[in-house]
């Protein structure tokens, strides 16, 4: 169990920007809407647009353009201008995860490096927790965990045959 | 060819080796730690760890004198791919809006 390597449950990417560490915090958290791509939408209909509540204890939602809303994350730290911290409170199938158990966390730390650049790095932690649902179970039943993994394994397995096929 | 890798529901059909998936699900181990936890001979076990391997479902890594399988952490890695370009796309973006709008055009206040 020691083994398991800490990159496999943790991703990190980081980028420089040309900017004071402060502006670069504000636009990453008021902007917020601007900067997240739009693909993997949780409601049914495209997203109008998406709200970061700058405090803690608040969430980050996307708003339909019917006025559903989808809140797929709580903000965890919010510490201008140096560091954020959401949960990711969505499955690996892109699906809401209710249970807090079972989402990860993403903190994003902005480091200025000099008077007009920033350096911010984003890590992604905890994946790991989403997989408890199926990495816990023991006693195979007919669990919840079991076709969840399942279906899991078959998209990427399929997704794998898609690609070798195309050679 | 796909076609020489085993179906991962056959493999599983097959509900002793399915105790044995679900020990190695459980944590990495050796043949002989499975064949203690599990009422099935060590043979048995290395036959069903030969299959599931097959179905790609678990890893096997060599430690020393043992060989230790492991579940394959194809969901895991799945996720880890897609989330890691999310938020490459993301930090992208971020970048071009931050550096479009700094320094603060002359009828904005740059108080940000």
């Amino acid at each position: 169990m020691s083994t398991t390597p800490q990159d496999q449950t943790a991703l990190q990417v980081d980028i420089v920007v040309d900017v004071p560490v402060e502006h670069a915090f504000h636009v990453f958290t008021d902007r917020f809407d601007e900067i997240k791509p739009r693909e993997h939408n949780l409601l049914a209909v495209p997203i109008e647009r998406t709200v970061l509540e700058p405090q803690i204890g608040g969430t980050v939602y996307d708003i339909g353009t019917d006025g559903s809303r989808c809140t797929w994350a709580r903000v965890l730290a919010y510490e201008p201008p140096h560091r954020l911290v959401i949960s990711w409170d969505i499955s690996p199938r892109w699906q809401l995860e209710s249970d807090p158990d079972h989402t990860s966390e993403v903190e994003i730390r902005f480091t200025a490096e000099a008077p007009e650049r920033t350096r911010v790095v984003l890590e992604h932690r905890h994946l790991d927790r989403h997989g408890e649902g199926w990495q816990s179970f023991t006693s195979l039943g007919t669990g919840e965990g079991w076709p969840l993994y399942l279906e899991r394994f078959r998209a990427a397995t399929q997704r794998q045959a898609n690609g070798a096929s195309s050679s | 060819m796909v076609a020489s890798t085993a179906d991962p529901w056959q493999a599983l059909a097959d509900p002793t080796r399915r105790r044995v998936f679900a020990r190695v699900v459980g944590g990495p181990c050796s043949v002989t730690e499975i064949a203690r936890d599990l009422p099935v001979s060590r043979p048995a076990v290395s036959q069903h760890l030969r299959v599931l391997l097959d179905a790609r479902l678990v890893d096997v890594q060599q430690q020393g004198r043992m060989r230790l399988y492991e579940m394959r952490a194809g969901g895991l890695d799945e996720m880890r791919r897609e989330l890691d370009s999310y938020w490459r796309k993301t930090l992208t973006n971020f970048k071009d809006l931050a550096e479009r709008t700094y320094p603060p055009t002359a009828e904005g206040t740059p108080t940000r």
